[in-house]
């Protein structure tokens, strides 16, 4: 219990680190839901030139762990003459490494939408991006919402991989504090804790969204 | 390649002008040669039986399935390709699409959008109109299907036969000069199949230029102009309905008609159904 308090004592410090990272992963959330949004467009459009290489790049990212990515981002990109602080490496490769799932998740929901809708569209004269933000995404976003939410679920855990590049989100706060108090159990298990009110908080999102779905269903 | 439009036998342009299509899919001939002409406030009721090419033929005409050869005009003005000879872009097709309007057989509502979004949405978002104008207009044809009380519903929470009086309120919010219905009743259960029927045939009636595939022969014999008989994608016979069903010129009409007169022995149906608005 003694140590639960040394860890309050440390709360600010704490609390910073689970600042950064919200910030972090809504940040990372947003870039990879729009370009993910995007790549999913890539991905059923019916010209190679595009989809291949973009479906090869989903690929990649699925095969790659995401510790190995942010270590290529932060500490690899330099030797090809592309220096990144490591908030700017962190949000890349949060970024970067989700928008392949975001594309892939939003492509199979595609997939599984009726066409008649989607064909109504055109014939009312939808085109193009207007098309696809108006008429496709928005219930495909509705449908797609649980696994996106996993998704999100998975960019706040993946976001602790990046104390390895120093970003100082909670993970990084709490192994902080542990080594400067000699406290692993309590430190580690209140960064648990809180890791697991942020999942909440996007499970009761993803529940208000599903029954704006519900509704239309 | 942009021929100009021969002139109707009445004098005026037709309002829809199908030459010489012919559309494949892979190596299945679906449409054949097909030739067509629509005038200012005809009702023409496309018939045939499964696979003839009907809806293919509809989903000609605007272009949601590009034509293989032959040309589609609308009021003298070439859809899917451009004065000069090439393929339209996307905005010279959405501005030709939004003067056509269409309905489905599966409704195909935006299933995100209200009833009252699903028919604003084109004018606002396409056509561009002010959006208090859309909404008021919106408004207007929704009460004259029959549907103020749905405006805030969305598609989910409405009957097939509510469903499709929306979507063709959603066309008609365009203002097309063309109406195209594909099977607009036939994914309905029997009992609602008549109070959508009654909104086609008002605006037959009021004078509204429609392409019509159906396989309600009741209601092409009484609201029709023309009846154009499809099989195996080739238009075999076109004739006015009291002709077509009293007398069809062709023996695969025959045939057809003959089918038909056997399964309508099933229970009586519908019609004149409840009224609204």
């Amino acid at each position: 219990m003694r140590d639960f308090l040394v860890v309050w004592s440390e709360r600010a410090l704490l609390l910073k680190g689970l600042g950064n990272t919200i910030v972090l992963s809504l940040a990372a959330t947003i870039a990879a839901l729009v370009l993910g949004a995007l790549g999913a467009l890539v991905l059923m459009t019916t010209k190679s030139a595009y989809r291949l290489p973009f479906a090869g790049f989903v690929d990649a990212m699925r095969c790659v762990p995401f510790l190995l990515f942010a270590y290529i981002v932060y500490y690899g990109l330099p030797s090809l003459g592309l220096n990144l602080d490591n908030w700017s490496a962190g949000l890349a490769a949060l970024t970067i490494y989700n928008t392949a799932y975001m594309a892939e998740i939003l492509r199979g929901a595609w997939v599984a939408q009726p066409a008649d809708p989607i064909d109504a569209g055109y014939a009312f004269g939808f085109t193009g991006l207007g098309h696809f933000r108006r008429i496709v995404l928005p219930p495909l976003l509705l449908s797609a919402a649980p696994v996106v939410g996993n998704q999100i679920i998975q960019i706040v855990k993946d976001s602790a991989f990046l104390t390895v590049i120093a970003l100082p989100e909670l993970t990084h706060a709490a192994s902080s504090i542990q080594s400067r108090h000699y406290i692993p159990f309590a430190a580690f298990i209140t960064a648990v804790l809180l890791y697991w009110t942020l999942c909440l908080v996007i499970e009761a999102g993803v529940a208000a969204i599903g029954r704006v779905a519900e509704a239309r269903r | 390649m942009n021929s100009p439009i021969p002139a109707a036998g009445n004098g005026h342009r037709p309002v829809l002008t199908v030459a010489a299509l012919s559309k494949a899919f892979s190596s299945l001939c679906v449409l054949e040669n097909i030739n067509l002409q629509v005038h200012r406030g005809e009702t023409i009721c496309l018939l045939g039986p499964s696979g003839s090419g009907k809806s293919t033929l509809l989903r000609c005409i605007n272009w949601l399935e590009k034509p293989d050869s032959g040309q589609v005009y609308l009021n003298g003005e070439r859809i899917g390709v451009t004065t000069g000879g090439v393929l339209m872009g996307d905005r010279e097709m959405s501005a030709i699409r939004t003067r056509i309007g269409m309905v489905f057989q599966h409704f195909a509502l935006w299933p995100h959008l209200t009833v009252l979004q699903n028919i604003m949405a084109a004018p606002v978002y396409v056509q561009r109109r002010p959006k208090a104008q859309a909404r008021a207009e919106a408004e207007s044809l929704l009460a004259s299907v029959g549907l103020s009380e749905k405006r805030d519903a969305f598609p989910a929470k409405l009957s097939g036969g509510q469903k499709q009086r929306v979507g063709i309120a959603r066309a008609l919010a365009m203002r097309p000069e063309l109406l195209l219905f594909d099977e607009p009743t036939s994914a309905l259960d029997p009992e609602l199949v008549g109070e959508v029927l009654v909104v086609i045939r008002r605006l037959a009636h009021d004078g509204m230029t429609m392409v019509v595939v159906t396989h309600e022969m009741d209601f092409a014999r009484e609201a029709a102009n023309r009846i154009v008989f499809l099989d195996r994608g080739r238009v075999v016979e076109t004739a006015r309905p009291d002709t077509f069903f009293v007398a069809p010129a062709t023996e695969r009409a025959r045939q057809f008609l003959q089918r038909y007169e056997n399964s309508s022995a099933r229970p009586a149906r519908r019609d004149r159904p409840q009224s609204f608005a």
